[in-house]
């Protein structure tokens, strides 16, 4: 890989990781909080399988620049992250919590199977491992959304009020970064031109299943991944205190 | 899976070849007395996360590299894992280094059939072979680890660790884990 091929992979693996680790923490934001005992703890599991995934691209991207996982999560300025709208807005509630997720899950079934076609060897196996554990997301999603959607008139009418909230913002999650066409030159993304389509596609069908309508396509706008938000200002804020607090700490 | 690493200048298979006749067995027993952090009746060799031990020349005498897998990717246990697999073949005073590989991923079909004896006697359902059609295994009949009643419900996808989910018996009524295929 040259310099150019290489520093694309970088980003790309940074915000793939950064919007992992967001929503992860988002998810965890409901431990002990959560409607159910069950679905706390189905919940807690899914927030934790997202930050190991996001520990996962943080480790392909350290093989390249020899970055350190721990120091890009805990120790980076928000200014530096490369995360999305989407995975940045607070928790919501129980609906807009799982509809999220779904939404995201949704999008890694596509993603990864594309990823672990990669020429990029790290890259193929990570995405590869990760696809195995997302299809024990999306079942669990699937089935709240659906639930949520078919249910009473309170869980339909919140369902659709976390689709119009995220629905617009869905797209900034699965539009392509400006080095991506490099990568795809390079065969480090595969198909991934196709990647967008097919993941507005199948969770139209599957909001369709529980009778939620988002309406037309969301525009394809821009990821602004650069921009910082107050939303992601305000997560990491709270999620590298305790790191901020002794940054030589070596144990917790 | 014993592998001897020739090709690498540093790692002269035929150099110590001798000396892995005797080395690689005693390492291996000595990986068996590692127990998963999180299951403790079992063993890492058995439950597939040992991928393969390979005998190389350190700077004083032999290297042994041991090569782990993870099962699930944010395992909490693999870092305790790594530790306990390096600590256990240095007390028989061996040069270790421990890697971690993703390939090829870990799967339930790794595990051998005494471990899914174990599962059972330990209270967890053991996970079906499934030959890669995983959604399929997942939704097949879970007999009861306890009472071996065939009537047994899914009651939350996700259990106490990343690997299990919960279900209860509609013989003996009780709630029991069953180890997810994967």
């Amino acid at each position: 890989m040259n310099e150019q091929v290489t520093g694309a992979l970088i980003s790309r693996l940074t915000a793939m990781a950064d919007d992992e680790l967001l929503l992860g923490h988002r998810d965890s934001e409901w431990t002990g909080h959560g409607p159910l005992l069950e679905e706390d703890i189905a919940l807690a599991n899914l927030a934790q399988d997202e930050i190991g995934h996001a520990v996962l691209w943080y480790g392909v991207r350290s093989q390249l620049d020899g970055s350190d996982p721990d120091s890009l999560a805990f120790g980076r300025a928000p200014q530096g992250f490369l995360s999305c709208g989407f995975v940045e807005l607070p928790r919501g509630d129980w609906a807009f919590t799982l509809l999220r997720q779904f939404l995201f899950d949704t999008y890694e079934a596509e993603a990864l199977a594309r990823l672990a076609g990669s020429a990029h060897a790290p890259l193929a196996e990570a995405a590869d491992k990760a696809r195995r554990e997302e299809l024990f997301h999306l079942r669990h999603t699937g089935l709240w959304v659906k639930r949520l959607g078919l249910g009473t008139d309170e869980s339909r009418r919140r369902s659709l009020a976390a689709l119009e909230e995220l629905w617009p913002l869905y797209a900034g999650l699965v539009a392509p970064l400006p080095g991506d066409q490099l990568l795809m030159d390079a065969n480090v993304l595969r198909d991934w031109a196709s990647l967008s389509g097919a993941v507005i596609d199948r969770a139209r069908t599957a909001l369709a299943a529980a009778e939620l309508d988002p309406g037309h396509d969301p525009d394809p706008a821009p990821a602004e991944r650069d921009v910082v938000r107050e939303h992601r200002r305000e997560l990491l804020a709270t999620m590298q205190e305790v790191a901020r607090q002794d940054p030589e700490a070596v144990a917790w | 899976m014993v592998t001897l690493s020739g090709g690498r200048p540093r790692a002269r298979a035929e150099a110590i070849g001798g000396e892995a006749a005797t080395l690689l067995p005693r390492v291996w027993t000595a990986l068996k007395a590692v127990k998963d952090p999180e299951i403790p009746v079992i063993d890492v060799v058995e439950l597939g996360v040992v991928r393969s031990v390979t005998l190389l020349a350190g700077s004083t005498g032999p290297l042994v590299e041991v090569t782990i897998t993870p099962t699930f990717s944010a395992c909490p246990a693999l870092r305790e894992i790594e530790r306990a697999v390096g600590e256990a073949v240095r007390v028989i005073g061996v040069e270790v280094s421990v890697k971690t590989v993703l390939s090829p991923p870990w799967t339930t079909d790794d595990m051998t059939d005494e471990v899914r004896a174990k599962l059972r006697e330990f209270g967890i359902a053991p996970p079906g072979r499934h030959d890669g059609l995983i959604e399929i295994a997942l939704d097949a009949p879970v007999r009861c680890p306890r009472c071996d009643h065939p009537d047994t419900r899914l009651r939350n996808a996700f259990g106490s660790t990343l690997c299990r989910e919960i279900r209860t018996c509609a013989g003996c009524g009780e709630t029991f884990e069953r180890f997810k295929p994967l």
